[in-house]
């Protein structure tokens, strides 16, 4: 890393410019708690780190009108926990992504680092995607927008061209009698890297399903939205039949790899019984329970 | 190629510094200020022993650039005594033997701190979770835990 130069950018501007100049050869730097590791590991060697946490649009949580929220891509899982009324209107998102690493990482790693490191195992990007989140996305041709679930391409791999960055994660409007979960399996109870990761968002009135988006982590090349999913649960009362259904159409969905940590069969259960358990867990937290 | 000028409050004392883009922080509070309190055990964020406080959050010195603290104050282990006189924790931990080799310890200290500073009366399982980011492998974590317990017994009763 002895070539590398820093520069802290003060505006989108400024870092999406250094960015587009580097040609390639630029990473933006968030909480570093992954970029770090790989920079000290070899695995990445920028020219140009561009640490993005004192751009405002980044380092903010604003509720832009009425239970909608837009999340900074840097924020940490420290300060998004502390916004009393994000965590009561997305409980899923939160957990998702307080489960990532310790106290000390927490105070520095990023929602949008989570994201644009690509890992098909990311905790975070199930939840969000469930979510309906719409990534944020500044460049040297202006801004784009896309939904969070068209942001991978492969592991390690996202939409991001040369000079684009993440900005900001908006969540849609959150409606009453909404909820969220995400779970995960891991060989260890913390601290781990999921086998597999399920999100489930559900509108939920007077027993019947208004609403409904499932997304698996660590299954596939990339996280994926179930989208055969939300047509079977929307009008129906989610009962077991329903679900048993869902959690089939999750299993056959699943294209995991077979490792240490899990096998292919192994992945592919469990993805259809966290559906279950998530759904379940969503329903009681619409319900107050 | 040019050091980049970095003005911070460490230990409530303004300290400047000249460092390396690469540098951590953990660099040069070792390195070069002589504050080798913080131990670097792992250097990848996993076993704590690295632990500051940066701006009232607890961080892995290991894991930011030593460029990124400007302008932020930073608490490490060596100002957590106050003129010779050890703080709570500290003299809690000697009296519990709540350390061994001693090399996970500041790091243990720090975040025991940050977690009274956030949370005066955590329950055990508060402690457990807010500490699983530090890793010892002499004592064990029973008399870490039940000496941060006393510490918040003894802040409540001085109340």
């Amino acid at each position: 890393m002895s070539d590398t130069q820093y520069l802290a950018a003060s505006t989108i501007e400024e870092a999406v410019n250094a960015h587009s100049k580097a040609n390639g050869s630029a990473r933006f730097l968030a909480g570093g708690t992954d970029l770090l590791v790989q920079i000290k590991s070899g695995i990445r060697k920028p020219n140009l780190v561009i640490d993005v946490k004192k751009i405002v649009e980044l380092n903010s949580i604003e509720e832009i009108s009425e239970n909608e929220f837009v999340v900074g891509a840097s924020v940490s899982g420290v300060n998004l926990n502390r916004n009393k009324k994000f965590s009561k209107l997305w409980p899923g998102v939160l957990e998702a992504f307080r489960l990532i690493g310790s106290e000390q990482i927490q105070g520095r790693a990023s929602l949008g680092g989570n994201i644009c490191n690509g890992s098909p195992a990311g905790d975070s990007v199930p939840a969000l995607i469930a979510a309906g989140c719409i990534a944020l996305i500044a460049g040297p041709n202006g801004k784009r927008e896309i939904p969070i679930e068209e942001f991978h391409i492969g592991p390690g791999k996202t939409v991001l061209d040369n000079g684009e960055m993440l900005v900001s994660l908006k969540f849609p409007k959150r409606e009453i009698n909404s909820s969220d979960t995400y779970l995960r399996m891991t060989p260890r109870t913390e601290m781990d890297i999921a086998v597999v990761g399920c999100g489930v968002n559900i509108t939920f009135e007077n027993n019947v399903c208004t609403a409904a988006r499932v997304s698996l982590g660590a299954v596939a090349p990339t996280p994926l939205l179930i989208k055969e999913a939300s047509k079977i649960m929307v009008g129906s009362d989610l009962n077991s039949e329903i679900l048993d259904k869902v959690s089939k159409i999750c299993m056959d969905l699943c294209d995991p790899i077979d490792d240490k940590r899990g096998t292919i069969d192994y992945r592919t259960k469990v993805a259809g019984v966290l559906f279950k358990r998530a759904t379940l867990t969503t329903i009681d937290r619409i319900k107050g329970n | 190629m040019a050091k980049i000028q970095v003005s911070t409050k460490i230990n409530n004392e303004n300290v400047d510094y000249l460092c390396e883009p690469h540098d951590t922080m953990l660099d040069v509070l070792r390195n070069q200020l002589e504050l080798t309190g913080s131990k670097e055990s792992c250097g990848s964020g996993d076993c704590g022993s690295c632990s500051i406080i940066l701006d009232g959050e607890l961080v892995c010195s290991c894991l930011m650039l030593a460029a990124e603290a400007e302008g932020s104050k930073l608490e490490t282990i060596e100002g957590m005594s106050e003129g010779g006189k050890l703080h709570a924790l500290q003299q809690k931990f000697l009296e519990k033997a709540a350390l061994q080799c001693g090399i996970c310890t500041p790091g243990f200290l720090m975040a025991s701190k940050a977690l009274l500073d956030h949370n005066p009366s955590p329950t055990e399982t508060e402690v457990r979770f807010w500490l699983a980011g530090n890793l010892c492998r002499c004592t064990g974590y029973d008399k870490i835990v039940k000496a941060v317990l006393e510490v918040a017994e003894d802040m409540k009763e001085s109340v």
